[in-house]
């Protein structure tokens, strides 16, 4: 494939579903169109190289390989591209390659995987450096029309001139020459001082079509001659089909097929997907086996993780033996913490074609490979005879990280060659067939000494392992680091982005691993959102033990992080931290994800004990801010992720079930519990952070330190389900 | 066979009495853009017109609607995205992934037309709609907008 990608199988013909009326419209790309005037008699341009096609009408279509699920990668990617190719902004469209593309090509792409903040961070240097490349082959390609030296020529907004003559050549007439020249082996990237693009508040490329209804998402898609499946998998894990009376829904209206899908479910494939979900709830099915667990039940062995002798050291400094055996005052508590659920606004869903010669899927995807990895093994074909058409994510949060569904999607399809079929999780199932975010309890202590100083801190935290349960080959020596995130070590490469930036004279940050019979999950976050309650609560405590200012206190122990120090000192000026004004604020600071993150919360707490969060004043520096307009959206986005999980976030597991299946059960917060969020957005340049997930870690912290603040009591149980706040 | 107006338009469609009228909308007229998020209205990414009101169709049986009604969905708010809210949510880059957008903007367009001096506290307590990406600052500020707009 050396020409623009193909795009007849991503912008599908949409034709009619069941009945009724037959709409057909081409969701295809701008930028392979070459549809000017002028261009129309010749073929469609090249790709200048693997990041870049330009078309004869200057449409600068950009590849992105991550997966844009609302963060604003896709802009942010392209705004890296663009930057470098010196294009105009306003000619720049986007499109996915396909993972089975990028394995064709010997990844190319390099990696699809979309999770962790690392969109921009881990791929920043290679997207630019391909943008350069491409750049620097189009003046090339310019100054050998002309018969010049490049130096005589220059760039910008994607048009090349030549100096002395004032010639000037547009990308789209020199895209085709540009592809048959060898690409440059010595790339300079340019400085960030000259970015006119990258660090600009741009407006999202994807908005348009989601404010008509256009936008497509997987569970939009219709494919000719489609069915759809809804699916019920083992309410309870582990256990299996017994047993399902097909024949009690085979006679409803619209129904084609009732299957086992693998040795854990059951799918109904009907005409339409209302029908197949009815036939499904009616049909009877029995399972056999599984782990009856109770979640309630759990907290127990959590609670013997807390005093266990044996658990993971993850970082330590000093001596905290002593430092606690000598100290003046501890301070000593226990935070519990529930299991969470992802729940993304799009239930999960997939739509899969198999035949004998090869197996497509269309489907949202927060990682392509494995998800092309799972259709190859699920359908039996090699990976080659294998695609993947990746779909704009209605929300991923990590969810989408994992390809079950995708899966499923194949065995299914796989049981009705030549037939399109679409599955569509109910809400039900996808809050019943979850990765859950673990539950986890904290002790944490701290040791003062007589004038106040902080001389020791211990965090034991206990509970379940996220790696352990989905990339048990991460474990190394018994240990998951990634549970210490942002408590970790600056000097295991590992955790250097997820460090702890507080300097301790004595510490130690340990883990005792309990792992129960629940699927685990990467959780918009991860650990770095129990991390930060167990730490910054712990050091409002404290600071208040200490008879010391909580800002004071904190920056006492950044001295060895300015940029930490930065943060919390913009959030405490902005909010007016420590005015007399009869405010109640609460502070947290959080390093994770590369990215320094800060919040000062303020509240009121009524006579009855209710909860409003006034305000929130946020920072974070990234390091490079790509996109500050973007990032205050996800800044202010991450306040509804964190709270909401904060306010009602609980999945409960009764005999094995989880008894949260649906939003008026799973509930989460709402636009009348949302806080004015004012974000200072303060990039110190040198390093590219994460922005999709640092600030959920302070969102929490901060609110419960301002909860005390306003009320003398500690809230260290959650969620907080709006209780009585007055009383202890 | 039962006689609907969609978006300014008669359509003659087949379903069973107990179909949600998001599901005749998503699966036999070809209108997308209203989701599925939740199937009880507990989300609101469902949401469309009757005769300019709200309404969760996840929830509304389609064989309940008469044909003097009106069904307004995304689709028909306007033709080429130029209705107050659409711009206003243009303008301030208000979605995320979004997927609860259609919803969001219907829920929106539905209390500016019973209420175009909708204040923040009227927002808070009429747009219950859910957004997991968390777009509720913008949402607020979106209405604002647009009612300059109107």
């Amino acid at each position: 494939m050396t020409n623009s990608i193909s795009l007849s199988r991503r912008g599908f013909l949409v034709s009619s579903g069941a009945a009724g009326l037959t709409i057909s419209f081409l969701a295809g790309c701008a930028g392979a169109d070459d549809n000017t005037p002028a261009a129309a008699d010749l073929p469609p341009n090249p790709e200048v190289n693997a990041w870049v096609h330009i078309g004869r009408d200057d449409v600068v279509t950009i590849r992105i390989a991550r997966s844009e699920m609302g963060q604003g990668t896709l802009t942010g990617l392209a705004q890296l591209v663009a930057e470098e190719i010196e294009a105009d902004w306003d000619k720049v469209v986007t499109e996915y390659p396909t993972p089975g593309e990028n394995l064709a090509r010997n990844r190319v792409w390099r990696d699809f995987s979309t999770g962790g903040s690392q969109g921009i961070r881990s791929s920043h240097q290679y997207v630019r450096e391909g943008a350069a490349a491409a750049r620097m082959m189009m003046v090339q390609a310019a100054a050998n029309e002309w018969g010049v030296p490049v130096g005589e020529c220059s760039v910008s907004k994607g048009v090349i001139t030549h100096g002395p003559s004032g010639n000037e050549l547009t990308f789209g007439a020199v895209a085709e020459a540009a592809s048959q020249l060898e690409a440059p082996s010595d790339i300079t990237l340019k400085d960030p001082s000259t970015w006119t693009i990258v660090g600009q508040p741009v407006a999202r490329l994807d908005t348009a079509d989601k404010v008509t209804g256009a936008q497509q998402y997987g569970a939009d898609i219709v494919l000719d001659g489609m069915l759809l499946a809804s699916i019920k998998a083992a309410p309870v894990r582990n256990a299996t089909v017994a047993s399902f009376d097909a024949s009690a829904v085979e006679g409803m209206p619209g129904v084609v097929k009732v299957m086992q899908v693998g040795d854990d479910a059951v799918a109904v494939i009907a005409d339409t997907w209302w029908r197949a979900n009815k036939a499904l709830e009616a049909l009877p099915i029995e399972w056999a086996g599984g782990d009856r667990f109770n979640s309630a039940d759990f907290e127990a062995e959590l609670d013997e993780g807390l005093t266990a002798d044996e658990a993971a050291i993850g970082n330590q400094g000093g001596d905290v033996d002593i430092a606690f055996a000598e100290a003046a005052q501890i301070v000593e508590a226990t935070y519990n913490l529930p299991f969470q659920s992802h729940a993304p606004m799009e239930p999960m869903n997939a739509t899969a074609l198999y035949t004998e010669e090869r197996c497509e899927v269309w489907c949202p995807t927060q990682n392509g490979e494995a998800a092309l990895a799972a259709a190859s093994r699920a359908s039996g074909l090699p990976i080659s005879q294998c695609d993947v058409y990746k779909q704009l994510l209605g929300g991923g949060f990590g969810r989408r990280g994992m390809s079950d569904y995708v899966a499923q999607a194949v065995l299914i399809a796989k049981e009705m060659p030549g037939t399109p079929i679409k599955l569509q999780w109910s809400r039900e199932e996808d809050q019943r067939q979850g990765f859950y975010h673990p539950t986890t309890k904290a002790r944490v202590r701290g040791a003062l000494d007589e004038n106040g100083n902080l001389t020791g801190v211990n965090i034991r935290i206990s509970g379940q392992s996220i790696l352990a349960g989905i990339m048990p080959q991460a474990i190394v020596g018994g240990i998951d680091i990634a549970t210490f995130q942002g408590l970790a070590s600056p000097d295991n490469p590992r955790t250097a982005d997820q460090s702890l930036k507080y300097t301790f004279p004595n510490f130690r940050m340990e883990h005792a691993m309990r792992n129960p019979p629940v699927r685990p999950g990467f959780w918009r976050g991860v650990n770095a959102n129990q991390n930060a309650i167990y730490l910054e609560c712990l050091m409002d405590e404290l600071a208040v033990a200490a008879g010391r200012d909580p800002l004071e206190f904190r920056l006492a122990h950044l001295q060895d992080s300015p940029k930490s120090a930065a943060v919390l000192q913009a959030v405490a000026d902005r909010s007016g931290w420590g005015s007399d004004d009869g405010k109640h604020r609460g502070l947290c600071a959080f390093y994770s994800f590369g990215s320094y993150t800060a919040a000062c919360a303020e509240v009121t707490v009524d006579e009855n004990g209710q909860l409003k969060i006034d305000r929130i004043v946020a920072a974070t520096d990234p390091g490079h801010a790509v996109n500050p307009q973007q990032i205050e959206a996800q800044v202010e986005g991450s306040f509804v992720y964190g709270l909401s999980a904060m306010l009602y976030g609980n999945v409960n597991f009764v005999d094995g079930e989880v008894q949260e299946t649906n939003f008026d059960t799973y509930n989460v917060m709402r636009l009348s519990e949302m806080p004015e969020v004012e974000t200072i957005v303060m990039p110190s340049g040198g390093f590219w952070g994460g922005v999709g997930e640092p600030t959920i870690a302070v969102a929490a912290p901060a609110v419960l330190n301002a909860i005390y603040a306003a009320t003398g009591n500690r809230v260290r149980e959650l969620p907080l389900n709006y209780r009585n706040l007055r009383e202890a | 066979m039962a006689r609907l107006h969609v978006n300014g338009q008669v359509v003659d469609v087949e379903f069973d009495d107990d179909t949600p009228l998001l599901w005749v909308l998503r699966e036999q007229l070809g209108l997308t853009g209203s989701k599925y998020g939740c199937g009880v209205a507990a989300c609101g990414a469902c949401t469309v017109h009757i005769d300019g009101m709200a309404v969760r169709s996840c929830v509304y049986p389609a064989s309940a609607i008469s044909e003097e009604e009106q069904i307004t969905t995304i689709e028909g708010l306007s033709e080429d995205g130029s209705h107050p809210v659409q711009e206003a949510w243009k303008e301030l880059d208000v979605p995320q992934c979004g997927y609860c957008q259609p919803g969001m903007i219907m829920a929106v367009a539905g209390m500016l037309n019973s209420n175009p001096e909708a204040t923040d506290e009227d927002t808070d307590a009429e747009i219950t709609n859910i957004c997991r990406c968390g777009t509720f600052q913008r949402v607020r500020r979106g209405v604002q907008l647009a009612k300059t707009k109107m």
